[in-house]
């Protein structure tokens, strides 16, 4: 129900077991590796960032020979596999994947290599590509259009940039040359037109600087007519592409070695983290020694292991107050789902107790009062439920959120039956529909919130008032535990006063016992009392809040600042209102797509469009109104509830272990 | 004069309309902008997907509380079946209800658009940090839903008098 107790431990053994002990101690994982000892004559450490740089090197490389892999070969999943877990490998298994590693090694080389060819050719096509478009206006021209003419001609094969005729281009050069040309024009488009043009030869010279002023450009020089060179072309692109199919289907070939390159990148993994380790022991010339935390529960446990496998002396002893000891939280199974919730805000800092237990129940009433519809409390619980039931391997976090969402599901249903929502309100629109029996509908348990706004308003301002009460009283028990009476006077019970003396207050006024529609009026002699207690707060709260500053005008300045805060209190209660308008934002647009579903009536049109507007609307508001719930319970347990008594800013306990993708090559403490 | 026997129920159809329409714009533009950042960490980091999602989805709530503020006017008038028969007054107060949902919710729609584009980017830098990424957007929507608030008790209000 805490934080749980951390140990010290030092073990101290022979430098020839060094590597075994860091193996079992990896494979445990309960020992967080803290270096303790800094540097002298004696002890010293090695430096490991090259081998830890190499592991994760090679595992990078695997990781890259797995994706090529999985690219061209993707493996078959599942529809649960995002919660599989990873495998569990008995230790005789990984000995032998281990001494497989060196040929696994190649494979990776091999798939890179592969990989890397491909690209290449692929890279290669476009050019070829191009070189074929270019040809695509000469491939009725017979001659190869390297042709430079006979003994006494000259020929000139090439293109102008914009559309000409044979005479056009006569025309134009007779302006420049006074040469006699021949011109057959091959083809010509609005962008270009390609001539075949013949001079005599001594007359070249002349010609082509004719041609070049009015933009000629000659063609792509080939020693093959424009046919045969596309022919060409085409069949080297074939080749290539034929080539990249068996490249690929090469990588296919490979694809029996993916379960080897899964775990040779994961055991590349451990080498770097525990190479990593070995950098932050300290060794002399015959000892090693290591230091860091355990659980104090199992401290003992694993000092025995050690022993009875190792020559080493396992110390453990209390850490210093003063030490920043890592934290590790552990609470009942009601409880633990809402560990996540806690370590996204912040982990319990020193002397802070774990608000987890707390947490919880609220944690899940605000989520059900929020998406509040039986049908889809009982989805997510479904969903859930089936999820761990497929998945016994899942990761611990995995099922941590799973079943917090499984606990929220069952606070959906029992809000869902007390506003009398099922799917909106599908029942009675299915009834009344198909069926002609508008008296047919799910009653809430207790009210329904869209037809009594008010009602459902008041009562999230009272569960917010609970909450945020809750909240105090965490840190009044904090205070009295770590013995600050006057403290817990000062700042919880002065404000218990103010706060709760004007909430009294004010149900004691008519005009806001009507306006917020109760069916009551607190006796104003109450009234008369709970003023008396909000003003002594007041004055406490003025009086006390400052007490940090010695001289009195800055102390009572700091104390009304101080009383200023009562305006967080409101804005505070005012934002449990998200419980309304979330709950109502779920009912009121299953409503709209129950409506849209029923619009063509009982026929068997309107029964399909009813079934698919259905479907598809309901998934959606589901998804939506879920994320929406998750988002605003962690604003009111982040922003509100933590904000009364909570700081966090604890360390997170990270045992050496095995953090790997795949496998899971783990042993229990007992085995 | 038709138009004037009839204005009442146009008053309130237009406050109805207005609610969904600024409140819809304003969360395409919202979600808009937090989904362009939210594909620029997707194509350096696929495994952010879901969380990116989630905070591009964010600012998307206000259109689905506009459509809620229309939809709850348009039955409360008996546009959706019933008797459309709205005095000139009552379209008028139900115009007024449906203001609030419209302006707050453009306004913070792009406004928690933008807080969701800074949080995708720090999730991108420090994924573990998602939990408190999360609540920046979540802080803005506060003031949508408050206007959610006012929008929606005030629709209620307006049908229980009679004038």
């Amino acid at each position: 129900m805490a934080v749980v107790t951390m140990k010290k431990a030092l073990i101290c053994g022979m430098k020839k077991d060094r590597q075994a002990v860091l193996d079992f101690l990896q494979r445990q994982g309960v020992l967080e590796i803290h270096p303790a000892v800094e540097d002298d004559g004696v002890f010293q450490k090695t430096e490991t960032l090259p081998q830890k740089t190499e592991g994760e090197r090679a595992a990078a490389l695997a990781r890259q020979a797995l994706d090529v892999l999985n690219q061209y070969a993707p493996e078959q999943k599942g529809l649960l596999s995002a919660f599989e877990g990873r495998q569990i490998l008995s230790v005789d298994r990984y000995q032998e994947m281990r001494d497989q590693c060196p040929q696994t090694q190649e494979v990776v080389q091999k798939l890179l290599d592969l990989s890397k060819e491909i690209g290449e050719k692929r890279g290669s096509l476009p050019r070829l590509e191009q070189q074929r478009e270019e040809l695509v206006p000469w491939s009725s021209f017979d001659l190869p259009l390297d042709f430079s003419g006979t003994q006494e001609t000259q020929a000139f094969i090439g293109s102008f940039p914009e559309a000409l005729t044979v005479q056009g281009l006569m025309e134009a050069l007779a302006e420049k040359t006074e040469a006699p040309v021949e011109a057959e024009l091959v083809s010509s488009s609005q962008m270009q037109s390609c001539f075949f043009l013949l001079c005599g030869r001594k007359d070249g010279p002349a010609v082509e600087s004719a041609l070049k002023e009015l933009g000629f450009q000659r063609a792509p020089a080939s020693s093959a007519t424009p046919a045969r060179r596309t022919r060409e072309l085409e069949e080297e692109t074939q080749r290539i592409q034929e080539e990249i199919r068996q490249t690929e289907q090469a990588i296919r070939d490979l694809a029996s070695w993916r379960e080897p390159l899964k775990f040779l990148m994961d055991y590349y993994q451990m080498q770097a983290e525990e190479s990593q380790a070995l950098g932050t022991l300290a060794q002399s010339q015959n000892v090693f020694l290591l230091s860091g935390y355990v659980p104090a529960s199992q401290a003992e446990a694993l000092g025995n292991a050690l022993n009875q496998r190792f020559q080493v002396c396992a110390e453990f002893s209390d850490p210093d107050p003063e030490e920043d000891v890592p934290v590790l939280l552990h609470n009942n199974k009601f409880a633990e789902p809402v560990e996540g919730i806690v370590e996204g805000y912040s982990l319990p800092g020193k002397g802070e107790p774990d608000p987890t237990s707390v947490t919880a129940p609220f944690y899940y009433i605000l989520f059900g009062l929020m998406l509040s519809d039986a049908a889809y409390g009982l989805i997510l619980v479904a969903a859930c439920a089936y999820a761990m039931k497929k998945c016994p391997r899942m990761e611990a976090g995995m099922k941590r959120t799973l079943r917090m969402f499984l606990y929220c599901g069952i606070s959906t249903i029992f809000w869902g039956l007390m506003f009398g929502s099922f799917f909106g309100d599908a029942v009675n629109v299915i009834a009344t529909t198909f069926f002609n029996r508008p008296d047919i509908r799910l009653a809430p348990l207790w009210f329904e919130p869209v037809s009594l706004p008010m009602k459902m308003l008041v009562f999230s301002f009272a569960l917010g008032i609970v909450h945020l009460f809750t909240g105090l009283a965490v840190k009044l028990y904090s205070l009295l535990k770590s013995g600050d009476v006057a403290d817990s006077v000062y700042d919880v019970v002065f404000w218990y006063m103010l706060a709760g003396g004007c909430i009294v207050y004010i149900l004691t006024m008519p005009m806001m016992t009507g306006m917020l529609e109760l069916s009551f009026t607190l006796p104003s002699a109450v009234g008369v009392g709970a003023a008396i207690v909000a003003a002594i707060g007041l004055v406490g709260i003025i009086l006390t809040s400052g007490r940090e500053s010695r001289s009195w005008g800055k102390r009572l300045l700091k104390g009304i600042y101080g009383a200023y805060g009562i305006t967080s209190y409101l804005s505070d209660i005012l934002s449990y209102s998200r419980l309304l308008a979330l709950g109502l934002a779920t009912s009121v647009i299953s409503t709209v797509f129950n409506q849209l579903g029923s619009m063509l009536g009982n026929s068997i049109p309107g029964a399909i469009l009813f079934v698919l507007v259905f479907l598809i609307g309901h998934t959606l508001n589901l998804a939506i109104n879920a994320m929406g719930a998750y988002v605003h319970t962690n604003r009111l347990q982040y922003v509100e509830f933590f904000g009364k008594f909570y700081d966090g800013g604890g360390r997170k306990f990270q045992p050496f272990a095995v953090h790997t993708k795949y496998y899971n090559v783990k042993e229990d403490l007992q085995s | 004069m038709i138009i004037l026997e009839n204005l009442g129920v146009a008053l309130a159809l237009l406050g109805a309309v207005l609610a969904a329409l600024w409140a819809g714009i304003g969360s395409s533009i919202g979600v808009g902008i937090a989904g362009e950042a939210a594909a620029g960490v997707v194509t350096e980091d696929p495994a952010q997907f879901s969380k990116v999602l989630l905070l591009q989805l964010l600012p998307g709530t206000q259109g689905i509380y506009g459509l809620l503020i229309g939809f709850v006017t348009l039955t409360q008038i008996g546009v959706m079946g019933g008797s459309a028969d709205i005095s000139v007054i009552k379209g008028a107060l139900y115009l007024a209800a449906c203001l609030p949902m419209a302006f707050v919710g453009y306004k913070s729609a792009i406004s928690q658009g933008k807080a969701s584009v800074a949080s995708i980017g720090l999730v991108a830098k420090r994924p573990d940090q998602f939990g408190k990424a999360m609540i920046f957007p979540a802080m803005v929507e506060t003031y949508a839903i408050l206007a959610l608030l006012i929008s929606i008790l005030a629709i209620f209000g307006i049908g229980g008098l009679a004038i």
